[in-house]
């Protein structure tokens, strides 16, 4: 028992050099990121919402969206990971995922320039001048993708740019599983 | 008591507060000072740890917006925080509310406490016992004979003390 004592702090320093190196692997890997927040929307309603569409500033609200499981997903002209993330959205879209996108406190021209020279991948783009759906949303910035279902409660939401690596490992799965349970009821 | 908080924010947030440029006009100097309040206490949620009034991420920024307009419209200290846990969770709130998700957070240095006054105690009274009994590995023999050395000892430095 003396003897054991003696060897607690190497054991206690062993275990901590275990976890932080587990950690660090995580971070490494991409599989952890301490900078992502927990949404506190996940598994609650869509905020309701009335927002300009960006094409054509028709009013676009909470019940013109939901119905099926889809990506809202925010973005912007200004954010550089958004424009590593776009060709990505376009295959997305073409595959037949619904993506509806939040141009977030962004200038409306340079916008739909965006979208006109890149390829438009969103069924409907709504344009947040202010950030005040992205404050309802709990945007810290962009780019950030909500998974939302067909009652339009939120599932999921990434903080990031998408692309086939995190999409495989996070969304894939969760869509399955979203229309899964739809087709069972 | 306030003061020395206030004086403690000072120190630790005079140099980042610094880094906030926008300012807000209020019709009372209370509602400066919940405002003030409100940007001290809330962390910038794209940020490691930083408060509102430290941080020019723009979502501070936005953040801080919202918190100026709030007050103006009479909304309560209540309303705010909970509209800002509403959006952001636990997180935003350098104090979190007590539950579920944030009890380990609030115990923890309880529990740390406990276990360390655990240990002083069982040390303190560890120490206690070896001092006052005989030690157990000499026989009764072994223990009178180095009783009788130390006695000589003792014994011996008196005589030597008298020479």
């Amino acid at each position: 028992m003396q003897r054991f004592k003696l060897f607690l702090p190497l054991i206690i320093f062993a275990i901590l050099a275990a976890i932080f190196f587990g950690v660090e692997r995580r971070v490494l890997t991409g599989d952890y990121v301490p900078t992502d927040l927990p949404s506190a929307l996940v598994n609650k309603p869509l905020p309701e919402f009335s927002e300009p569409a960006l094409d054509d500033g028709r009013i676009v609200n909470k019940s013109h969206i939901i119905g099926e499981v889809f990506l809202l997903n925010v973005w912007a002209t200004w954010c550089p990971t958004c424009h590593y993330e776009h060709p990505f959205l376009v295959k997305l879209a073409a595959q037949g995922v619904k993506i509806v996108s939040i141009d977030y406190k962004d200038d409306a021209e340079a916008g739909r320039r965006w979208l006109a020279e890149k390829g438009d991948p969103y069924a409907v783009t709504l344009f947040d001048e202010d950030g005040s759906l992205g404050l309802d949303l709990g945007v810290t910035g962009a780019p950030e993708t909500y998974l939302v279902d067909a009652e339009g409660i939120v599932r999921f939401r990434y903080q990031g740019a998408l692309d086939q690596t995190v999409w495989d490992r996070e969304f894939a799965h969760r869509i399955a599983e979203l229309n899964g349970r739809g087709a069972v009821q | 008591m306030r003061g020395l908080i206030l004086c403690i924010a000072v120190m630790l947030y005079g140099a980042a507060a610094s880094a906030v440029i926008e300012t807000y006009q209020f019709d009372t100097p209370l509602q400066q000072q919940r405002y003030q309040a409100f940007i001290e206490e809330l962390r910038c949620p794209k940020c490691q740890n930083q408060n509102l009034s430290g941080s020019d991420s723009a979502i501070s920024k936005d953040l801080r917006r919202q918190i100026h307009r709030m007050i103006m419209d009479d909304k309560s200290d209540i309303e705010i925080t909970n509209y800002m846990v509403d959006r952001y969770g636990d997180f935003i709130l350098y104090r979190p509310q007590f539950n579920g998700q944030t009890a380990v957070l609030w115990l923890s240095p309880v529990a740390l406490l406990l276990l360390g006054l655990l240990v002083w105690w069982r040390m303190a009274s560890g120490r206690k016992r070896s001092k006052s009994t005989v030690d157990p590995s000499l026989s009764v023999a072994e223990q009178q004979r180095l009783n009788e050395l130390l006695g000589d000892d003792t014994s011996g430095e008196k005589s030597g003390d008298r020479q």
